[in-house]
Parts: C-alpha cells; sequence; structure tokens
C-alpha cells in the first residue's frame, strides 16, 4: 500500500469510530471550539477560500466562493444543506464517512454553517442509507447532549439545528435544486438557475448545498490550516488565472473489475492507473482492463490507453471525459461487451431522468430503446450514429436542458461509441448479418418488464 | 371521504407533528410523513394521503403528486415482511447483479416489483446502492446483503420463508 497518510480516513478502523468518544479522544471538536472562540465567520470563509478546496459532490464548484455568494447582510434565515444523496453509480465515499466518522462531518456541517451564519441545517440522506442513518442520527443526538447543537454552542452566541432529511429512492434529488424541491415537499424537479440557491433557494432563502466530503475537509483544514491543505494536490496553472487548482486528499471509490475494491484517500491527480494498480491490488483474474469509469458513470470513459490520465479536476476533462466528478472509479476488464456496458449507462438514465425537459426525456429513453434492439440483435450501423446525435444534443453543455443529468447520460453514450466504434460495428454486424445496413425506421420491440 | 375508516393512528399522527417545528412550512413535511405511514404500514394507501393532506394542511392531490414522483412509496398493497432491493447498477453488474436478480426472481418465483403469496418478501431492482465494494449486493430491509452469490441468496431465501426476517423494515 503507497504511504500517503490517511486524513479524512484517519479514524476509520478504529474501534467504535463513530462514537462521540472516539472522535474526541482523537482531538475532535477541538477545531470547532477555537473557530468559535477566535475567528468571525468572513475569517472562515476567507480560510477556506485561499485553500481553493473545491466541492466533492460533482461539479467542483470552489466551496469558499460558493459561500461568499451570500447576500451580504442578509436578515435571514440562511439555509445549509448537506447532499447525502450520494446516488451517482459507483460512488460510496459519502456512506464510509457517515457510517464510520460521522463526527468529522458533523463538525465540519457545524463550522460551515458558522462562515455562512446558517442556523438550520438539512442532511438530505438518501433512504438506502439505513446504517448512515442510524449513526448519524445517534451522533446528531450526542451533539446536542454535548452542546455541539443547539442554542449557544459551546457558550458562544452560535446557534445552529441539525435535522436529517430521508429521501425515497431518486437519483435527481442529488441535483441541488432537485434536492431543494424534494426537501420543500415537491417532486424533485430541479430548477432553471439563475436563481442560484445562493440568492434563492430553500423555502426561497439564501441557501448552500455542500457534499458530506466537502464539509469534511472543512473539519481538517479548520484543524490543520491552509498550508496543510495546499501541500497536496495539483497546484493551479499558472497560465490559467482562473484555474483554482486541485488541492487537498481526495477520497476515491474503486469498484467493478479490481481484486480489492474500496474507498481509498490519495492526493487529487493520482492516476487512474496508480490507483488500479497500487491500491486495488491491480486488475482482477490476472487479466487486463479495457476500460474505467473515472467518476462516477456520468464521467464516461477512459480507454486502457488513458489509464495513467491523472484522477484530479482537470484530468479527465483532457481524454475527452465530462469531469473528475465524483472520482469514483469502476474497472472493466478486457472480456467485458461494450454494448453491455453502454446498456446499463443508458438504462440507469432512461430510469432515473425526472422527465422535465423533452429532449431528456425522450433522448434517455430512445438510447434505452436503441441498446435493447442492439442488443437483441435487431442493430443497425445507422443506429451508432442516432445514438450520437442524441449523446451530443442533450444537456446542459449544448444547452438543451434544465440539469446536468442529460450530459451525464450523454457522455458514456458519446465516449462509448467514439472510442470504441470498430467494436459496435463489428457486433451489430455479426448479429444482425441480414439487416445491419438497414436505415428503414425499425420496428418497436415489444416492452420490457420493468417498473 | 368521511365514511372512509380511518387509517393513520393517533401514535402515527404524533411522530408526523414531531417534524412540524423543523420546518418553516408544513408541505416540507410531505416526505417525512410519507417514511412514517410506509415504515409502519409497508406501503401509503389513498385514504392515508388523503388524512396526510389534511394534516399538512394541503390537498390530497398535492401529497399525490409528490408521492408518485418517487418509486419508493407503494400504493395498492403492502409490500413483504422484507423488502429485497436488488442492485443492478454498473459495478454490480459488471460482477453479476443482473444475473443475480434472476437467480432470485426464479428461486423466489416472482417478478421483480412482486411480492411472495405468502406476503414474506417483495423483491425489486435496484439502481447503485452505494455499496458497490461489496458488488453484487442486495439492501434486505435494513441489511446490507454484501458479495451475494447464488448459494448466499438460496440461504437468505431460506432464513426469509422460515419466518426470519431480514429486519424487515428500518
Ligand atoms: C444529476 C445530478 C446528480 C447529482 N447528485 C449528487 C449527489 O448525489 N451528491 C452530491 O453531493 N452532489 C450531487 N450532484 C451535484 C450537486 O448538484 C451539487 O453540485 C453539489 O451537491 C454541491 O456540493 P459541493 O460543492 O460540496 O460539491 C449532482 C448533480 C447532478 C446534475
Ligand atoms: S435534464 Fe433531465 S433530469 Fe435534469 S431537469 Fe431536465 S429532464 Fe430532469
Ligand atoms: S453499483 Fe451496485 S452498489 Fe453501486
Amino acid at each position: 500500500m503507497p504511504k500517503f497518510e490517511p486524513i479524512l480516513l484517519a479514524n476509520i478502523g478504529k474501534p467504535d469510530s463513530h462514537t462521540l468518544k472516539v472522535y474526541e479522544a482523537g482531538g475532535g471538536y477541538r477545531a470547532l471550539k477555537r473557530v468559535l472562540a477566535e475567528m468571525k465567520p468572513v475569517d472562515l470563509i476567507e480560510m477556506v477560500k485561499s485553500t481553493n478546496l473545491r466541492g466533492r459532490g460533482g461539479a467542483g464548484f470552489p466551496t469558499g466562493l460558493k459561500w461568499s455568494f451570500l447576500p451580504k447582510d442578509h436578515p435571514g434565515p440562511i439555509y445549509m444543506c448537506i447532499n447525502a444523496d450520494e446516488s451517482e453509480p459507483g460512488t460510496f465515499n459519502n456512506r464510509i464517512l457517515m457510517e464510520f466518522d460521522p463526527h468529522q462531518v458533523i463538525e465540519g456541517i457545524i463550522l460551515s454553517c458558522y462562515a455562512t451564519r446558517a442556523q438550520t441545517a438539512y442532511l438530505y440522506l438518501r433512504c438506502e442509507y439505513p446504517t448512515s442513518h442510524q449513526r448519524l442520527q445517534a451522533a446528531i443526538d450526542e451533539c446536542y447532549a454535548a452542546g455541539y447543537l443547539g442554542k449557544n454552542i459551546c457558550g458562544s452566541e452560535f446557534s445552529v439545528d441539525l435535522y436529517m432529511h430521508r429521501g425515497a429512492a431518486a437519483y435527481i434529488c442529488g441535483e441541488e435544486t432537485g434536492l431543494i424541491e424534494s426537501l420543500e415537499g415537491k417532486r424533485a424537479w430541479p430548477r432553471i438557475k439563475p436563481p442560484f440557491p445562493a440568492v434563492e433557494g430553500l423555502f426561497h432563502k439564501p441557501t448552500v448545498v455542500n457534499n458530506i466530503e466537502t464539509v469534511a475537509c472543512v473539519t481538517q483544514i479548520a484543524a490543520r490550516g491552509v498550508e496543510w491543505f495546499k501541500s497536496i494536490g495539483v497546484p493551479s496553472d499558472p497560465k490559467n488565472p482562473r484555474d483554482p487548482g486541485s488541492y487537498g486528499p481526495k477520497l476515491y471509490c474503486l469498484s467493478g473489475h479490481v481484486n480489492n475494491p474500496g474507498c481509498y484517500e490519495a492526493p487529487l491527480g493520482i492516476t487512474c492507473r496508480q490507483l488500479i494498480e497500487e491500491y486495488g491490488g491491480g486488475v482482477w483474474k490476472g487479466r487486463k482492463g479495457k476500460a474505467a469509469i473515472p467518476g462516477g458513470i456520468s464521467m464516461g470513459l477512459l480507454t486502457e490507453a488513458e489509464f495513467d490520465t491523472p484522477l484530479d479536476f482537470a484530468g479527465p476533462g483532457k481524454a475527452g471525459c465530462l469531469g473528475l466528478g465524483t472520482a469514483a472509479v469502476v474497472v472493466l476488464d478486457e472480456t467485458v461487451s461494450i454494448v453491455d456496458f453502454l446498456h446499463n449507462s443508458c438504462r440507469f438514465f432512461a430510469h432515473e431522468s425526472c422527465g422535465q425537459c423533452t429532449p431528456c426525456r425522450e433522448g434517455t429513453a430512445w438510447s434505452l430503446t436503441m441498446l435493447n434492439r442492439i442488443k437483441a440483435g435487431k442493430g443497425r450501423l445507422v443506429d451508432l450514429d442516432l445514438l450520437l446525435e442524441i449523446g451530443d444534443s442533450i444537456g446542459i453543455m449544448p444547452g438543451t436542458t434544465i440539469c446536468g443529468l442529460a450530459d451525464g447520460a450523454a457522455w458514456p453514450i458519446k465516449n462509448a461509441i467514439r472510442k470504441f466504434r470498430g467494436e459496435f460495428e463489428e457486433y451489430i454486424k455479426r448479429t444482425n448479418p441480414d439487416g445491419y445496413q438497414s436505415t428503414e425506421a425499425a420496428r418497436a420491440l415489444p416492452v420490457l418488464a420493468g417498473h | 371521504m368521511a365514511t372512509a375508516e380511518r387509517i393513520l393512528t393517533d401514535e402515527m399522527i404524533e411522530a408526523i407533528k414531531a417534524f412540524f417545528p423543523r420546518y418553516p412550512t408544513r408541505q416540507a413535511v410531505t416526505l417525512p410523513a410519507l417514511h412514517v405511514v410506509n415504515d409502519r404500514l409497508r406501503y401509503v394507501p389513498l385514504q392515508a394521503v388523503v388524512e396526510i393532506a389534511a394534516l399538512l394542511g394541503l390537498k390530497p392531490a398535492e401529497v399525490q403528486d409528490t408521492l408518485s414522483f418517487y418509486g419508493f412509496f407503494k400504493q395498492d398493497k403492502p409490500h413483504g415482511e422484507t423488502r429485497a432491493w436488488v442492485c443492478r447498477s454498473i459495478s454490480c453488474a459488471l460482477r453479476g447483479g443482473d444475473e443475480l436478480l434472476d437467480h432470485i426472481c426464479h428461486a423466489a418465483g416472482i417478478a421483480p416489483g412482486e411480492t411472495t403469496p405468502d406476503g414474506k418478501l417483495t423483491i425489486e431492482f435496484a439502481e447503485c446502492l452505494g455499496a458497490c465494494e461489496f458488488a453484487p449486493c442486495v439492501l434486505a430491509g435494513s441489511a446490507l446483503l454484501r458479495n451475494v452469490t447464488p448459494q448466499s441468496a438460496n440461504a437468505f431465501l431460506n432464513d426469509i420463508r422460515k419466518g426470519a426476517p431480514s429486519n424487515g423494515h428500518q
């Protein structure tokens, strides 16, 4: 195992790491006490700003900057929403933090509330995480009893309440404005932006949405300082004054065809190959890799030849992927059919599109229909161009949809077909020798069962 | 509706009301209220929707609109004592998730979304359960079954048949 010393995962593995007693014994909540006694909220915002911490939920937006968009001198209330919907296929780092170190998360939430002057925080938790739910609730109860939550925290003027809010199994609740709508008791239809949540969010009030790992980083920044955080990762590009760089440790999730799947902490910028070899123990069964998802299925695919891509915020984009996303790496070995991969991806997005925008609702549904047809041996070469047409025309990037789910649906299509076109063509010709050249409108297949 | 028998018990109503102080609007209590009912009844029949709406000062259609957006709350009849979600997303699929869903459904004699005639088990497919390091996996009630093989799936089904629900519901 490589020698990078884990910080975010440092407590994990200790007996009873989820309890207040063990957390405090390791120095927990000392940073909170010091910040409350010595720093003003603006100082904490400045501190987080100067680390260039970028959100770990997928978009990589600089956290301190996001906080500074809140209106100054707002009479309140200001809301903090903690995004624990974690539903991006391949991703489970938030779960690890919530199950094994809930207090590191809660300390970060309290600090983030202090910086933004939010007095109410809602933690939106996907309902598929019963153990997280139970551990977090126990930790929240401990915090109220110990005076870390509630009125006049640690004897200061500052008060905050933290409530958990359970989701109901819908991926779109992870999109920040879908989350807000869902919290308000409505269907989770993402909102058109602007206005951004910082200006008008939950209950029409200024709101910050941050990911679980992001707030865990806030805890460590408050405890260890700016220098520590900036000593890890990849510096900003000096030729691009607007590049915030990729600083700090990152929790990488590794799954699929590797020997040792798991959640590993490494400096931002580790390459996909290093992660697979040094942490994952290599591709399983002595096989070769064929491709890997770099950061959750929405990000697309790296081919084996692209495995040396650094997994920082800029790396996957240079290899034609959507971005770093959630830094969840899923490895496909050489035996995987790329047709099966894309079918799985299209099935996911067709199931999870909220249906609000026509290009996304229809595009995801039709791409699944075409993949079903190809898999059933009725594919035509023209389908590949139709699929690419969908991939190139749905999403925020081409400007046709409200939220980024459609971009996430598009990228696997574009990457898979453009990077593995030969394999698709070979499959279609082999399974549909009489019809692959047809360009006639295809007949619908019978609807497959499912819910 | 006035003649229909009340479905929400006093205990449920108290549990729902306990959420009121947490939110500035009553509508925000919609999901918590649906969970309160679902945790206890294993479904949320229309009559419960009407009563939740009355409690929250909403129109029944508003609650039903939200409920129907999520595939989570059943309305026609309760799901089984154990509700098992078999993951079909990419990390699980790469390690046999689709075949596992087939196997479990076949062994239990039902299709995804259905409940066994004895009411003990409902099987559904799920998208990524956030436990990809244990692929393929199944969330049965609040218990996570890890690295499930056909053999361990059979053992799980046997336990269910013998009436040892896997933490039934949360
Ligand atoms: C379709 C979709 C799903 C998302 N799901 C999640 C999620 O499950 N968890 C998360 O933290 N962010 C998710 N995001 C990103 C959020 O919209 C938002 O950027 C993030 O929560 C902000 O927190 P951060 O700045 O701390 O990363 C999703 C975005 C999209 C477009
Ligand atoms: S892009 Fe898709 S998921 Fe996002 S709002 Fe539009 S229809 Fe819904
Ligand atoms: S893909 Fe099955 S748990 Fe993530």
